[in-house]
């Protein structure tokens, strides 16, 4: 058997791209894709964890990750076209109403 | 069995981070999303090692078959102009963030090197299975699971709200 450390490192490095991602892209698309990263990282995490504990609770979270990340992906990408309509872009940093 | 194990995982998480760093550093988002269908699949193949049956094709029909699916539509939507052409803004953005990534990866793996991992306990044939799953969740967590299903009410009315844009 592999052991769980092992799938805490893949995850914590899959998690470091997903933060790289969303902190040094611009476009909005890939932000969100980096964010499915990080948030499958974290599932792996837990799937590991279920898997050393021998409980399921771990897996029923996961399940609950999956559902709230796929509402998220539909109003996020609901949310980017809206704004793709309005101002013509996906460039996070153009959509700076907020600047000071 | 053991060496077969060692394989598998390493053909999956060499998946994996392929993926990620593709989803990182492609530059058409086309590649992006198909990079992170990659790194779906390889995760599907982790949680099998790891015997979760049910979260592995859970993986592969809710991420790989629909959320993919819907990131590739609206990437084929929006395909004018989603380029990173432009000269940025914020210039000082991206060394500051590869900074926090390394901080945050080194603060990480010093919590992961300390633990000295227990070794892995059997477990018995059922877990993982959509049943014994299913067992939990319709039982303790069926609260949870309605809500959940609420969740995703409001959102596909919120997406049919907001994509339908302003009337006059």
């Amino acid at each position: 058997m592999i052991p769980i450390p092992y799938y805490l490192a893949l995850s914590a490095v899959l998690f470091t791209m997903g933060v790289v991602g969303v902190l040094t892209r611009r476009n909005a698309l890939v932000v969100f894709m980096s964010i499915e990263l990080m948030l499958n990282s974290v599932n792996l995490t837990f799937v590991a964890f279920a898997r050393q504990l021998g409980s399921l609770e771990g897996q029923v979270t996961v399940f609950f990750v999956m559902v709230i990340a796929a509402v998220e992906v539909v109003v996020g990408l609901s949310i980017i076209i809206a704004i793709f309509r309005i101002r013509d872009t996906v460039d996070v940093d153009d959509v700076d109403l907020l600047r000071g | 069995m053991a060496a077969i194990e060692v394989v598998i995982f390493g053909a999956a998480a060499v998946g994996a981070l392929a993926g990620g760093l593709g989803v990182v550093l492609a530059r058409a988002p086309i590649r992006a999303a198909l990079a992170l269908l990659l790194v779906l699949g390889s995760l599907a193949v982790l949680y099998l090692l790891l015997a979760a049956q049910f979260i592995a094709v859970l993986q592969v029909i809710i991420y790989a078959g629909a959320i993919v699916v819907l990131l590739l539509f609206v990437v084929m939507l929006l395909h004018a102009r989603t380029g990173e052409a432009r000269p940025t803004k914020l210039p000082r953005q991206r060394p500051v963030g590869f900074l926090l990534a390394a901080v945050f990866l080194a603060a990480v793996v010093t919590a992961l090197r300390d633990a000295a991992p227990p070794p892995l306990p059997a477990v018995g044939q059922g877990f993982g299975t959509a049943e014994s799953v299913a067992g939990v969740l319709f039982t303790r967590y069926v609260l949870p699971f309605e809500l959940a299903s609420m969740v995703l009410v409001v959102g596909i009315v919120a997406a049919v709200v907001i994509g339908r844009g302003a009337r006059p």
